[in-house]
């Protein structure tokens, strides 16, 4: 899928029967109201609603028990000073930055490989993708959390090539956000299944051209794949982005819900929990839903931005 | 200047690997066996821990951390038996409790989203593209942006620590990558059968139910393969919303595992780690088809 691909079917929305050239149709409004109903209702309580509610509310010191009271910009005043915010937002940053294009770099790296010809694609394919079916799962957070240990797997292999190591790799601040990023690259199995599907595209006749033109692999994959292959990374970048900003699960488990040693470990979205959740500050936690919300929106739009300098499309 | 150069009568790439030169076609094999040799390794390396996880969940307690081979050698069955009754309830009341939540998820996104993929794929309706605008900026939408205050308004109706709030939603199409899934599926099926079947007087309902869903069962399939990793993985909204131990699911129950564990225990907590991502596997194995194009084609986790 990619962003071309959601043009396309919002462009052929609606439109379907006058491309076949058959007399117009009066519109479906009475049935269409019966197949959307479950959609619209959802819509609206819970997703535009709740937006809404949550922008109130973030004006307010809801928690839960009391009637909410208005306290203007008071929430988002304590944004500016919340040093845990700060940090929240630097660690989750980060893992954004760093782990996001490392896997996609890892994931088209293997996908080039595999690409050409190789036999046993099927079975390599299957074997990389478990760990993306896996690893949001809270057994491998929990192993990433008993591996990276003071007395944990990855210092016993350590010990075993001749260096000896006593690091908590989890436990101290300045490597645990690592671990996590490692876990992110380490699902890279998804992404490389979409390269692989995209890869499939580009016409074969292509790579003969340029063959005979003499090029070397490099410049094949300079002048022909990775241009083709631009909206494809785009749209797996767009998406790895707004999950990434949304990771919870490793950090929660790995840190024990605490945010880890000196917080290095504290996602946006585990300072949130712990605040709406932990803390019961509902009206602080819908401000920070809500600057999540943006910084998504802010984030998606960059790369949109960005996209026009990289991206390269047909039509 | 591509056509010209392949007319000149030079051998394709394909061409040229049949013709070539013993020499060069050592050097290919040779190539690929290099190729494969490194892709062996990278696969190792990739599925190591979890083959890891899998033979120390079979090893004695005390032995685990400083044995970091992959070849089973302990049978240490006693560690599923004491991890699955380690907790309040046996484990099997968390895995019927996910299940539970599973299958409601499937029924739930199957109905709706087929229902709602619909209307956008063959109906003409006001407000059609900026509801499809809105469903597909959905898509990019995380939870943890509305999950205050659904959790609020689950809370004013006496439902939290229930499994309403993890399948109603389901039941409402806030799936927006299934809908826009089938969406596409629908729009690939000649519309020409519809046309005959109105002719013969068929509506809506009748056209749906009888024509397009027989059809769309591929897509339905990924549909229920993604809901089922996709929930049974789901951490953030079961740990919201599910409070009271009797409730808890498989990850939520995993969860109290490590903060409850004593660190003689590692060997249960393993056993029990296993349990919860066989369920994974199995669907995995038998719905691979539809898991690799689901993933190829839309891009869906």
């Amino acid at each position: 899928m990619s962003i071309a691909e959601l043009r396309r079917a919002t462009r052929e929305t609606g439109r379907a029967d006058r491309r076949h050239g058959r007399r117009i149709r009066l519109p479906d409004n009475r049935a269409a109201l019966w197949f959307l109903a479950p959609f619209a209702l959802g819509a609206i309580i819970l997703t535009i609603g709740p937006i809404f509610a949550s922008l109130y509310l973030s004006f307010t010191d809801y928690n839960l028990l009391q009637d909410p009271n208005w306290v203007g910009l008071a929430n988002y005043e304590r944004m500016l000073t919340d040093t845990r915010l700060h940090t929240a937002l630097g660690v989750t940053l980060t893992y954004v930055v760093v782990g996001v294009p490392l896997q996609l770099v890892v994931a088209l790296t293997l996908a080039v490989v595999l690409d050409r010809g190789m036999r046993a694609l099927p079975f390599y394919r299957s074997a990389f993708y478990l760990p993306s079916l896996l690893g949001s799962s809270v057994a491998i957070a929990m192993l990433w959390r008993l591996i990276f240990g003071a007395d944990g797997l990855f210092n016993t292999v350590l010990g075993s090539i001749g260096i000896e190591s006593q690091t908590s790799w989890i436990g101290s601040p300045e490597t645990s956000l690592s671990t996590i990023i490692l876990l992110h690259v380490w699902t890279f199995g998804s992404p490389m299944v979409i390269f692989l599907a995209g890869l499939r595209q580009i016409p074969g006749e292509l790579y003969e051209a340029a063959a005979v033109d003499g090029a070397g692999a490099w410049s094949r994959f300079r002048a022909i794949t990775l241009p083709l292959l631009t909206p494809i990374i785009f749209f797996n970048l767009v998406l790895a982005a707004i999950n990434s900003f949304s990771a919870f699960t490793q950090a929660f488990v790995v840190s024990g819900g605490s945010g880890g040693p000196a917080d290095s470990l504290l996602f946006y979205t585990l300072y949130l929990y712990q605040e709406g959740f932990g803390a019961f500050r509902m009206g602080y936690a819908s401000a920070l839903a809500w600057l999540l919300l943006l910084i998504i929106a802010t984030a998606t739009a960059i790369n949109f931005w960005l996209s026009k300098y990289w991206v390269h499309y047909d039509d | 200047m591509t056509t010209e150069t392949l007319t000149t009568g030079r051998p394709s790439r394909n061409g040229r690997r049949a013709i070539a030169p013993s020499g060069d076609r050592m050097r290919r094999r040779l190539g690929g066996v290099v190729r494969h040799a490194v892709m062996i390794c990278v696969v190792a390396v990739a599925l190591y821990p979890v083959v890891w996880l899998a033979v120390s969940s079979l090893r004695p307690d005390g032995t685990i951390f400083a044995n970091p081979s992959p070849i089973p050698t302990d049978f240490a069955w006693e560690n599923y038996v004491y991890g699955w009754n380690a907790l309040g309830s046996p484990f099997g009341r968390y895995i019927l409790n996910s299940l539970v939540i599973v299958i409601g998820s499937i029924i739930g996104n199957l109905v709706s989203c087929s229902l709602a993929a619909y209307a956008f794929a063959r109906l003409r309706f006001r407000f059609q593209r900026a509801a499809f605008v809105y469903m597909i900026a959905t898509m990019m939408l995380p939870i943890h942006v509305v999950i205050v205050p659904q959790y609020i308004l689950w809370a004013q109706v006496g439902l939290t620590d229930s499994f309403w709030p993890l399948i109603v939603p389901k039941f409402l199409a806030t799936e927006a990558f299934f809908i826009f899934l089938m969406v596409q599926f629908i729009r690939g099926l000649p519309r020409e059968l519809d046309e005959a079947a109105r002719l013969d007087g068929a509506g809506h309902a009748r056209i749906f139910l009888q024509i397009i869903l027989p059809l769309m069962v591929p897509a339905l399939a990924t549909t229920t393969i993604f809901t089922f990793i996709w929930v049974w993985n789901d951490f953030f909204s079961q740990l919201i919303f599910l409070t009271s131990p009797d409730n808890y699911t498989v990850p939520i129950a995993l969860r109290s595992f490590i903060d409850a564990q004593s660190s003689s225990s590692f060997g249960a907590m393993f056993a029990m780690s296993v349990v919860s991502i066989i369920p994974l596997i199995l669907v995995f194995a038998f719905g691979q088809r539809f898991l690799i194009r689901g993933v190829a084609t839309s891009g869906l986790k």
